[in-house]
């Protein structure tokens, strides 16, 4: 029998990225929500995690998180879902998530249950085999279409799913859901389209939670909300004691970390948000009416993110003190570059300065140009794909800041402080090779589903 | 004219990736005249924000009034993606202090 009211709790708008907090997420459960739902994912952290194939989170953490809705899901005997496992959702961090579940089902002797999970790793070669057909991999914020160079620059590619494949793993039925990357408005709009409701309410109601208590005021994160639908509307309640979903709140978190406040692209459409009407419900929630969902025409287009390595990468830092110096730092940094030219006359490689203290933080952008710091620190990144090479770069470029010539320096022992006189190695270098889009005949290709069970055998 | 610095009549100006090629920048007021007073005086348009961060035009994808969010919101493209080597705002969150500054004209 169809519902006519669904509950959905966020309780974190990036599951394990920093822990759950727990206050607001046991109220949330106490109120028995119909679905357990939680993003685990971003592009933010950058390329790294997807290229290198690691998380950006703690494994604790995530474990904390999973462990709550997972002990909460199960006592009450809800389906649980979550999206773009540990960070990047690539295929390891799915199967990690899964042996995580496993691992806490055991802990807590739990009773069976059926767990899918679904990857969303995609292979170089089903992307060149397309291109060689002439099929265009399309562009997205105002890229140009894929070119071969750019695949083969490419370790890992991840498609970010839409809310197929968690709607198939319901239909199946999964207790407890664990994606590859996914968008995270899907997560929370795939129950809703499974319990059949409007696709215009799901998709704003997945939009609005994704990122649980960032719709809320005051600020606070990683509190729990819960959305509550119907056929005609959406409500978002505040779990946190002191937190409210206001209009000014939920509003304003309709254009965090998007172009544009009005529309959203996710595999399959696109939300339309223009003629959103936002209501004061209650004191810790806000009704929105008027969101709409477009379904694309056509073949659905998938997004797909990609990373690629640029080289191994070594960091070094230098502290200026001397102002003569700082006035002509930027001459400091063309000796410097000069010196590991000079020492390493044909080797490949990239050397980068930021200048803390003169535009570090924001270089090409930052409007004040002129440097009024009494001390600077020059960050110093070499990246090569010879290690050997990115190490002496660093290095050779970090210590002849220390030996600058400048004519009327006074400070002739030396015109860098350092914290230590050696370079570090970092995580090798990636860039995002991939912002793109792929056209599929069945959404679900990109996105195998497994399904398995966990848990004790029942004991009567 | 007077003016009041931006800064003194929002509640918050924030930057943030919008994806892995843009950082997006949101100015939200909490009193609906404080956003009205912005909005009309027409300071922050596309070309001003180009000039105070010394880039063309072209490289503002996205400019908003949002009206429901009493909100102005505009994205800039990223030369080269968040996380790329030389890099040093992977999220794109430290990018807004120079709008704290703009003058906003209003009556005596």
């Amino acid at each position: 029998m169809s519902k006519d009211t669904l509950r959905i709790i966020s309780p974190n708008g990036h599951l394990g990225f920093a822990p759950t907090k727990e206050e607001s997420f046991w109220i949330g459960a106490k109120t028995f929500p119909n679905y357990y739902c939680c993003d685990s994912g971003s592009d933010d952290i950058g390329p790294v995690p997807l290229g290198a194939d690691k998380c950006a989170s703690h494994p604790e953490w995530q474990k904390h998180d999973l462990e709550l809705m997972l002990l909460a899901a199960r006592e009450q005997g809800v389906p649980m879902l979550i999206g773009s496992a540990g960070d990047t959702g690539t295929n390891s961090r799915v199967d990690m998530y899964v042996d995580f579940i496993r691992e806490l089902a055991k802990k807590h002797k739990m009773k069976k249950f059926k767990l899918a999970y679904f990857y969303s790793e995609v292979d170089k070669e089903y992307i060149r085999s397309k291109m060689n057909k002439g099929e265009v991999i399309e562009g997205l914020d105002s890229r140009s279409n894929l070119a071969l160079e750019e695949l083969d620059k490419t370790d890992r590619i991840v498609a970010v799913a839409g809310v197929h494949p968690f709607i198939k793993a319901l239909e199946m039925g999964a207790d407890v859901i664990i994606g590859g990357r996914s968008s995270d408005a899907a997560i929370f709009a795939a129950p809703a389209i499974y319990e059949g409701f409007p696709e215009n309410i799901a998709y704003y109601c997945g939009k609005v939670l994704e990122c649980a208590s960032f719709c809320c005021e005051p600020y606070g994160a990683k509190e729990s909300v819960i959305g509550t639908i119907t056929k005609d509307d959406v409500k978002v309640t505040a779990m946190h004691p002191n937190q409210r979903c206001t209009i000014a709140s939920v509003a304003g978190h309709a254009m965090y970390e998007r172009s544009n406040p009005y529309y959203e692209y996710v595999a399959g459409g696109m939300m339309d948000m223009k003629d959103c009407v936002y209501e004061q419900y209650d004191e810790k929630t806000c009704r929105i009416t008027g969101a709409k969902f477009v379904p694309i025409e056509g073949k659905i287009k998938v997004k797909l993110e990609g990373s690629g390595k640029v080289g191994e990468r070594y960091l070094g830092m230098a502290g200026i003190r001397d102002p003569y110096t700082i006035k002509n730092i930027d001459k400091v940094i063309d000796w410097a570059k000069s010196q590991v030219k000079e020492r390493l006359p044909h080797a490949e490689y990239q050397l980068s300065y930021r200048i803390f203290g003169k535009n570090g933080v924001m270089g090409d952008l930052e409007p004040i140009k002129e440097t009024k710091s009494h001390e600077l620190l020059i960050v110093v990144e070499g990246a090569s794909k010879d290690k050997k090479v990115a190490e002496e770069v660093t290095l050779v470029g970090t210590r002849q800041i220390f030996y600058a010539r400048l004519p009327e320096v006074k400070g002739t022992a030396g015109t860098a402080a350092f914290i230590l006189d050696e370079v570090t190695e970092v995580s090798p270098a990636y860039t995002w090779t991939m912002n793109h889009v792929v056209a599929v005949d069945d959404p679900l290709e990109l996105f195998p589903i497994t399904m398995t069970e966990i848990g004790e055998q029942e004991v009567r | 004219m007077k003016t009041v610095k931006l800064v003194d009549l929002a509640k918050t100006i924030r930057s943030k990736n919008a994806g892995t090629d843009r950082i997006t920048f949101d100015i939200i007021f909490r009193e609906p005249a404080n956003y009205e007073l912005v909005k009309n005086s027409k300071v922050i348009n596309k070309k001003s924000m180009a000039e105070l961060f010394d880039i063309p035009e072209s490289r503002i994808a996205d400019f908003v009034e949002f009206d429901p969010g009493c909100a102005i919101k505009f994205t800039i493209n990223r030369l080269v993606p968040s996380g790329s080597f030389g890099e040093a705002d992977v999220f794109g969150c430290q990018q807004y202090p120079p709008l704290y500054d703009i003058e906003i004209p209003v009556n005596d």
